[in-house]
């Protein structure tokens, strides 16, 4: 089973409560897909690593077939490529490696090369969570390549799958959700978090994804967020009250669910919670 | 030689824009005839390598030099490739930097910015 | 006009509680929202009149002309991006999967695909007796960056005032970088957590690298006073001006949950807020 979890910005407790389940449930997987800011592994601490490289296509142009026709420079719809003194030069970190160049060069003067442009980190740790990580190279326009390598990992369906996904509600995040099984959407009880919930929640309904809610940081006293899930039939499977005992937790890179026996308590009803929400 | 800047007006007396890419126009004037063109740049309305776009048009009007205020890494690739020298505006129009241009007080641009893309 | 952006490298952290109060303390008469994935100044700002909303176009998107298609599947062959969706003889375009590249058009034998322009965002500016420019990009879109760069435009040109508050977007990409060219100050607003230090680092990186003046201030800095120690050792060996710090306050989110700045609430985090305030002035205004 794949579980999605995702938040309409950063800082809502997205990677804590993705971590504490990845740990609660045994023999997990945990796939950081988060991979602008994969934070995931500082905390499951994967040990034996292995890297995976990934990469995207990118033009070379074979200067002896070039006729300088310039189709390749005046199709590409990304202004990745100059023409100068008859010849095409290509802007690696513009291109979108979609191809077009290639295709259309009357004389196939262009052909495709591999570029680096991230890796997929895949290790166990202690408690046997397998952690993947997508890291993305800095200065790199498309972290979907690196997502989508992250996500292929051969998982045995029975067990718990963890996908944590990159904030918001960009294609990165329909990628990462596509695969899901259930999402779980973690909300701030606040105006900020409801207001940014609204627009993911519409994303896994667009995606036709079951899902259900986690207040973190607050309680059930926030009206508009109760009344919004209740009008349109959306499960609040837990709230995880603020307290100041789970930030200093999590802020020196420990796990909730090991410190702190409410905590393994609460991440482990939660886990219920989502089994029996599947099965229905 | 040919002479190209980038303009937010098609006016010899309007400022030199800021931007190179994102530039609305680009004058290229030209030392022997002194006669002045405008074009607006390509670049302007593009998505992404609006920079590329922008230099691509200055190579295609085969200017020499560039007097800019800024220009990105990947049109200074451009740029070189063509072996078109790029200089620093000091004044505040075209005429102005066009004078100053010519009596040999404006220097070589030498730092250039990453883009706006994630380049760090 | 002078600008001065709110940054934080993570998300969450206080940054928008921050800007909002920014603008109070210091009756901004002109200020803009740079997060346009997620935008949420506009809760706290209390812009009462309708907004001027413009259309953002973003890149463009295919279209297949049903009539034309002759169902080949060279277009589905040839997408990189799985931008083109198969549903038995029917081919047609998926515009969250859709790059814009036109390789379907090129290639289609038909002409049956045309590229299209497609709204990505929606800007809007409010011009009361201040002025306050924002957007939302539309879910599944890229291009925030370009989207920032008019929202800072909307805010320039329509303000003859002297000092604005930017309210940034988080992390280091595209809209981060669009959002820090021309300011002339940044306040990280960070938070003493380990990925609140590694973020930090990153944007501090950003911001030297375009030579912009940038100062730090901590946020909940009671979560954990060893992180924040940490965070303030770090601003003194890189000489970088630290203003303050905050403490965890749930008065902060009441305040925000009813739509009220908390510099308008009597609480610590507000007393301290005014501090970061007057202490950045000197650097700034």
């Amino acid at each position: 089973m794949k579980i999605a979890v995702l938040s309409g910005k950063g800082g809502t407790g997205k990677t804590f409560v993705s971590v504490n389940l990845a740990i609660t449930a045994k023999n997990s997987v945990y796939i950081d897909c988060d991979v602008e800011e994969p934070n995931g592994r500082l905390f499951l601490k994967p040990e034996k690593s292995v890297l995976e490289e990934v990469y995207t296509q990118l033009p070379q142009v074979l200067e002896g077939k070039c006729i300088g026709c310039r189709k390749c420079v005046d199709s590409c719809r990304f202004n990745a490529m100059g023409f100068i003194k008859n010849k095409p030069l290509v802007f690696p970190e513009v291109c979108h490696s979609c191809g077009a160049c290639s295709l259309l060069c009357p004389t196939g003067a262009i052909f495709e090369v591999k570029r680096p442009i991230g890796v997929v980190e895949s290790g166990k740790n202690k408690k046997g969570v397998q952690v993947i990580t997508g890291i993305l190279n800095i200065g790199e326009a498309s972290g979907i390549p690196i997502i989508q390598k992250a996500l292929v990992t051969k998982v045995i369906e029975e067990n718990i799958t963890i996908i944590d996904c990159p904030p918001g509600s960009a294609c990165t995040v329909m990628e990462s959700v596509q695969a899901a099984d259930y999402c779980l959407l973690v909300v701030e009880a606040t105006t900020f978090g409801f207001h940014n919930f609204k627009m993911v929640y519409e994303l896994v309904s667009l995606l036709q994804k079951p899902c259900g809610v986690v207040i973190n940081k607050g309680n059930y006293s926030y009206t508009p967020l109760m009344n919004y899930c209740k009008e349109n039939n959306i499960a609040i499977l837990c709230c995880i009250p603020y307290q100041e005992k789970l930030a200093r937790i999590g802020a020196n890179g420990e796990l909730a669910c090991e410190k702190d026996d409410e905590a393994q308590v609460l991440f482990s009803t939660l886990l219920d919670r989502i089994r029996m929400e599947v099965g229905r | 030689m040919k002479i190209a800047i980038p303009m937010n007006e098609m006016l010899m007396e309007a400022e030199v824009c800021v931007s190179f890419g994102r530039a609305p126009y680009f004058l290229v004037y030209d030392t022997q005839s002194e006669a002045s063109t405008f074009f607006e740049n390509p670049g302007a309305v593009s998505q992404g390598g609006a920079g590329i776009k922008a230099a691509q048009s200055i190579v295609d009007a085969m200017a020499e030099a560039l007097l800019t205020v800024r220009c990105g890494e990947n049109s200074v690739e451009v740029f070189q490739a063509a072996g078109i020298k790029v200089y620093k505006t000091t004044e505040v129009t075209a005429k102005e930097n066009i004078q100053a241009f010519q009596k040999g007080q404006l220097a070589p641009l030498n730092h250039f910015h990453g883009g706006f893309h994630g380049k760090i | 006009m002078k600008k001065l952006l709110i940054l934080s490298g993570k998300g969450g952290t206080g940054k928008t509680t921050t800007a909002a109060a920014f603008i109070d303390f210091s009756n901004a008469e002109a200020f803009a929202d740079c997060d346009v994935d997620a935008p949420n100044l506009h809760l706290l700002v209390g812009m009462k009149g309708r907004a001027k909303k413009t259309h953002f176009y973003g890149s463009e998107k295919a279209n297949i002309d049903d009539k034309k298609c002759v169902s080949c599947g060279i277009c589905y062959q040839n997408c990189r991006f799985q931008g083109i969706i198969r549903e038995g003889e029917r081919y047609s375009v998926n515009p969250f999967a859709c790059e814009g590249c036109g390789v379907c058009m090129y290639t289609c034998p038909q002409s049956a695909v045309t590229m299209e322009e497609d709204v990505a965002g929606v800007l809007a500016l409010y011009h009361e007796e201040r002025l306050f420019s924002t957007a939302k990009l539309k879910m599944g879109r890229g291009n925030s960056g370009k989207l920032v760069t008019e929202v800072k435009k909307q805010l320039e040109t329509g303000s003859s005032g002297r000092f604005a508050i930017i309210d940034g977007s988080p992390g280091i990409g595209c809209p981060v970088i669009a959002s820090i060219s021309g300011v002339d100050m940044v306040l990280i607003v960070a938070e003493p957590s380990l990925s609140g230090i590694s973020d930090m680092k990153r944007i501090l990186r950003t911001a030297e690298f375009f030579q912009v003046k940038t100062a730090v201030c901590i946020n909940k800095y009671d979560t954990c006073i060893e992180n924040a120690e940490k965070i303030k050792k770090l601003c003194q060996r890189e000489e970088i001006p630290f203003v303050g710090c905050i403490p965890y306050d749930d008065k902060v989110s009441a305040a925000i949950n009813e739509g009220q700045s908390i510099a308008n609430i009597n609480c610590p985090a507000r007393d301290a807020l005014y501090e970061v305030y007057e202490n950045i002035k000197v650097y700034f205004i």
